[in-house]
């Protein structure tokens, strides 16, 4: 999958000329791989199934001998059992099937090693809270140590939220008097660019954040309160 | 009687009145389903025109073209006209105008019903349009979440205009889908079958029953939320027990089923149309039955895919993840009966089929991308981006916009009775399809490199500039192709060349009629044994017009049509419909009153609409009595048959059932809301309880129960011609003990502005209350027809009517009454 993605991803970011910071398909974690992937297996599946059905379509019309089965029940043997129920129902138990697998990798579990941060989102401005620093508050930049999975709760002081980095994993939403809790991970110092993704009104187009990944030593020395 | 002179007489009976007054007075299906159609399409004019708009302001970067405040309303006004005042009523208008006919019957079940959903909708479309005009429209999003659209984020009255607009149309929605289900299983022609229905039959069926279900969840959190904004019962405010996730589940569980009410006429048309294009019938037609009853089933259990990234539990989202795949299952049924029928006969690229390979090519990328989004990790990255915008277009434009032109182009003969002269559409139709698909195709990449929905602009720096500029572009060519097939359907209507008979050789009845069709469709009815009776017998539209069939006899000013048993098609009864009327008007016009006191909360309006349509409502009914007995008729054929009063299973009966089925959905959504309240919410339980009084509930249950009883031994009575006033009155008693029980728990609840369980449990008791007026007015109007000397066992079947709303209270009654006192106890 990897290089055909790279290549695919490349050539519409060099159509855009821009470094990507908020595309899925660009991406710089685990979870957002694992969903870049499947995104790509899903299109090539999408295309072959698309064009099978055209195929089918466009014959209707230049095919020149009989029909494959010229009774009723021949029909409904071809064209509603076989294309039509046992057909989609191979291909969609096995996607589900890989879909749940990958689900079930992306959720957070309890893993000692796991840094645990708090997002509050408000209109319109996230601030974030570290498990690892108490009473240090940033607002609208998450600062997380690269390399390691992070597990962010994110709640709401008033409207519905989300907490997205499309780089680095799915979304998740910020919803009044409910604490949900996504797993981020970077591979690599740097900084992600967040987004806010649920509608929220007047300045919503603005509404977002930014995540720093840092080195071990640049990690030690914000717990340490070192940095800005 | 020769043909012409049969002709004028019918037409003398069933037609509306001449030029625009009879708009307003109409009741006739042909008339009233050309108003919807027409009304619709000005919607999408006005849909489409808001859509040029977000594409014009997403066309740059930076756009200064509309602020963020006008934005928003623009886009929620796009996504709420398009659902609601467009697609659903294009539906409705289809179905109205062409049931009867493709059922061979004259007109249906309840022509003064569908004459007042129509102006509903035409008042209630009205608000959101001044609401716009004024730049005071709704403008969180068609989808309203709270605490977004709640009184504290959004204080406007724009969130108004949504809540209570929507509302008023949606009772269009419930009144055409009760109608059509009671037209498509008691009015068809006589022998026709279920099974030998036309298959658009079926959908529209299906459809109707999926309104019905569908719709009351949303009118139920409308009412909730408008309450909640204007009251301030917090049933969505977490810090007093209510819960934001519950709009959500409410919503959702309209909203999902919304899409398939809105798909699946637009694929009875494909499975009506395609094989008339193909010369040939429809593969599987059992298997294509059972498939839409499937998609029926499944679609209500799906929403939750809405919510994927709310945070709820890891099993839930497995479960429901693999509901929504399962899905395209009974859709690739269908779409490979269509390609099967294809192959089966000979098909030929006329402009109808030609958008109907538009539909296929674009509603199987939004079918594939549909079961992509249903995968959860990727739903957890796509939702909320562009990319959901380009899915539901494929699906919603594309699996009904592409079949409902395919449908205009298709019955447009049928409707004008001319033929088209230029050959505009052809080259519309490759605008639409080229400019959709570059539009659309584009928003799924922009959407994954990031572009979020609902954003009023965005930098440069995001890199999105090219290819929003690419669909901007398509979408200018796509909205220049719909404004061609507008013009070319104008210039077909003032064509002069008119049409043979049947132009596309069809097999149903709908073309064994005179083009365009006479007031009264058929002169007299047919009697059917197949599907495909036009096929079978190409003389049958003759034979029909000279008379041959069932009711070939005009008599008196009667508007006559038959009954028919619901399976088998056998006449049952005979029935004679209303005239002309403006009470519809006035009626829904008064109900227009009653809206718009809650929505300017001038609240001394509300009770003058409520008592105005209570009034209206009784002389609605009252209008159809009868002072002696008919007696049986004889309808042709040599078949004899009673009038449907002296039934107890009457048109009225069959609607009040429908009707029923509506409210119980609504009923069962008040009680699930409770149930997510107290078991989901944050916020629970509430300090102060309800005080439980074993005396109120049994008392209030036996006179809900008592009530249901002493109707039905009314209606016994009356069926044997002994006097109902005794038992009437006892139900009268019964409804006004019941009602007295719901006000007293009302008077007793905690305020319903503390917590959100007092606040459910008010509006349980009101519903108990409302039922308790209903059953007081329906059995005063009862006593008063007694009284009158408009019953007997020949006009007796009010008293069925009646007698089913009791049973009806009798059990919502008492699951009021006892919810609301064991919520009381504290265990
Ligand atoms: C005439 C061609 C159409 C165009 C060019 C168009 C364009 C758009 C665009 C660009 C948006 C996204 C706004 C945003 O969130 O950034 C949108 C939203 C939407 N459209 Fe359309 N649309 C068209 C037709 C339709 C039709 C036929 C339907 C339904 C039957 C429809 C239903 C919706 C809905 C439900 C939304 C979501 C509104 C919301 O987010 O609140 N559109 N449309
Ligand atoms: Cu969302
Ligand atoms: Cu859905």
């Amino acid at each position: 999958m990897a290089p055909r993605g790279v290549i695919l991803a490349t050539t519409l970011l060099a159509l855009n000329g821009c470094d990507g910071a908020t595309s899925t398909l660009q991406t710089a974690g685990p979870a957002a791989r694992v969903i870049a992937d499947l995104w790509w297996a899903m299109l090539v599946g999408a295309v072959l199934i698309f064009m099978l059905v055209m195929a089918l379509v466009v014959l209707a019309f230049v095919r020149r001998s009989p029909d494959v089965a010229a009774d009723e029940r021949g029909q409904v043997r071809v064209w509603i059992i076989a294309l039509g129920l046992a057909f989609p129902m191979v291909v969609l138990a096995v996607l589900l099937g890989f879909g749940l697998v990958i689900g079930e990798r992306l959720l957070p579990r309890d893993d000692v090693t796991v840094v645990q941060v708090s997002a509050q989102g408000q209109r319109w401005v996230w601030t974030f809270s570290y498990a690892d620093a108490p009473g240090r508050v940033t607002e609208d930049i998450l600062h997380i140590p690269a390399g390691q999975p992070v597990d962010v709760s994110i709640t709401t002081a008033d409207v519905i939220h989300s907490f997205w980095v499309p780089r680095l994993a799915g979304k998740l939403d910020a919803i009044p008097g409910r604490s949900n809790v996504l797993r981020i991970e970077a591979d690599a110092p740097g900084d992600y660019q967040g987004l806010s993704a649920e509608f929220s009104g007047e300045n919503y187009a603005d509404f977002g954040f930014t995540v720093r990944a840092h080195d071990a030593a640049g990690w030690a020395d914000f717990i340490a309160g070192e940095t800005e | 009687m020769n043909v012409v002179t049969r002709h004028r007489r019918l037409d003398a009976i069933w037609a509306s009145e001449r030029g625009f007054r009879g708009w307003f007075s109409t009741v006739n299906h042909t008339d009233l389903g050309r108003m919807f159609l027409v009304t619709s399409f000005f919607f999408f004019i006005i849909g489409g025109i808001l859509a040029m708009l977000i594409r014009a302001q997403l066309a740059t970067p930076d756009s200064a073209f509309a602020g963020p405040d006008i934005y928003n309303q623009i886009f929620t006004m796009h996504g709420t006209i398009m659902m609601f005042l467009f697609a659903i009523p294009a539906f409705e208008g289809l179905a109205i105008y062409l049931l009867p006919k493709i059922l061979g019957t004259r007109d249906l079940a309840f022509p003064r019903l569908t004459a007042y959903g129509y102006w509903c909708y035409v008042f209630g479309g009205s608000m959101l349009l001044v609401a716009m005009l004024l730049g005071i429209a709704p403008d969180s999003g068609w989808f309203m979440y709270t605490p977004l659209s709640n009184a504290i984020y959004s204080p406007g009255i724009n969130t108004d205009f949504w809540l209570i607009g929507i509302t008023f149309v949606e009772i269009s929605a419930i009144a055409a889908a009760a109608e059509i289900c009671v037209s498509i299983l008691k009015f068809r022609a006589p022998g026709m079958t279920l099974a030998k229905m036309p298959i658009f039959a079926w959908y529209a069926l299906v459809t109707a029953l999926m309104i019905l279900t569908g719709f009351p969840p949303l009118i139920l959190g409308s009412i909730l939320l408008e309450v909640e904004r204007a009251f301030g019962f917090p049933f969505f405010q977490v810090e007093l027990g209510g819960d934001s996730l519950l709009w959500q589940h409410l919503f959702w569980l309209f909203g999902h089923p919304e899409v398939y009410i809105i798909f699946l006429p637009a694929a009875g048309i494909v499975s009506t149309v395609l094989p008339v294009m193909c010369r040939t019938t429809l593969i599987g037609y059992g298997w294509i039955v059972a498939a839409i009853v499937a998609l029926a089933f499944l679609s209500f259990g799906l929403w939750v895919h809405h919510m994927f990234t709310t945070g709820i539990p890891h099993m839930g989202l497995a479960f429901f993840s693999a509901a929504s795949t399962l899905v395209a299952v009974p859709t690739a049924v269908q779409l490979f009966a269509w390609i099967g029928t294809m192959w089966k006969g000979r098909p030929e690229l006329h402009l109808p089929m030609l958008h109907i390979m538009g539909f296929f090519a674009t509603f199987v990328i939004g079918g594939l991308t549909g079961v992509m989004v249903a995968m959860v990790p990727f739903n957890w990255q796509v939702h909320d981006t562009a990319f959901i915008t380009a899915h539901l277009h494929y699906v919603l434009f594309g699996g009904f916009v592409f079949p409902v032109f395919a449908g205009i182009y298709y019955w447009l003969p049928h409707v004008s009775g001319r033929k088209r002269f230029f050959r505009l559409g052809e080259f519309a139709f490759w605008l639409i399809f080229v400019g959709f698909h570059v539009t659309f195709f584009a928003m799924h990449w922009v959407g994954l490199l990031g572009q979020r929905r609902r954003i009023d602009t965005y930098t440069p720096e995001d890199g999105w500039t090219l290819i929003n500029l690419i669909s901007s572009v398509g979408s200018f060519v796509l909205s220049i192709g719909i404004a061609m097939v507008l013009l070319d359907v104008i210039l077909h209507v003032l064509s002069s060349r008119k049409i043979r008979r049947n132009p596309w050789q069809a097999g149903t009845l709908d073309w064994a009629m005179m083009t365009p069709p006479p007031s009264y469709n058929f002169a007299s009815l047919p009697h059917v044994d197949s599907r495909h009776p036009l096929a079978d017998n190409p003389a049958l539209p003759v034979r029909l017009a000279q008379g041959h069939g069932y009711l070939g006899t005009p008599r008196a000013d009667w508007r006559e049509t038959l009954m028919v048993d619901a399976a088998t098609g056998r006449p049952e009864a005979h029935v004679i419909y209303p005239a002309n009327t403006r009470l519809p008007i006035l009626m829904s016009a008064v109900t227009g009153i009653f809206f718009l006191g809650l929505l300017l909360k001038t609240y001394w309006m509300v009770p003058i609409g409520m008592v105005g349509v209570a009034g209206l409502a009784l002389r609605w009914v009252w209008m159809l009595g009868r002072r002696d007995d008919l007696g049986a008729q004889h309808v042709g054929q040599g078949v004899i048959l009673p009038h449907a009063s002296a039934t107890d299973r009457s048109p009225g009966w069959w609607g009040s059932l429908f009707l029923m089925f509506a409210n119980a959905t609504l009923f069962g959504c008040l009680l699930f809301g409770f149930a997510f309240l107290w078991t989901v919410a944050p916020g629970w339980p509430p300090l102060v309880r309800f005080e439980p009084s074993f005396i109120e509930l049994g008392v209030g249950v036996a006179a809900a129960l008592g009530t249901a009883l002493a109707l039905r031994v009314a209606m016994a009575a009356v069926r044997n011609a002994r006097a109902t006033l005794p038992a009437l009155g006892i139900a009268l008693t019964g409804a006004v003990v019941f009602g007295a029980c719901c006000a007293v728990m009302l008077w007793r609840a905690p305020p319903p502005v503390d917590h959100a369980y007092a606040a459910t449990l008010f509006v349980l008791g009101s519903y108990g209350l409302f039922h308790a007026v209903l059953i007081v007015l329906m059995t005063g109007h009862l006593i008063a027809r007694v009284w009158q000397g408009y019953t007997s066992p020949a006009r007796r079947s009010e008293f069925a009517v009646v007698s089913l709303w009791g049973d009806y209270v009798a059990v919502i009654g008492s699951l009021v009454l006892l919810v609301g006192h064991l919520s009381g106890l504290s265990l």
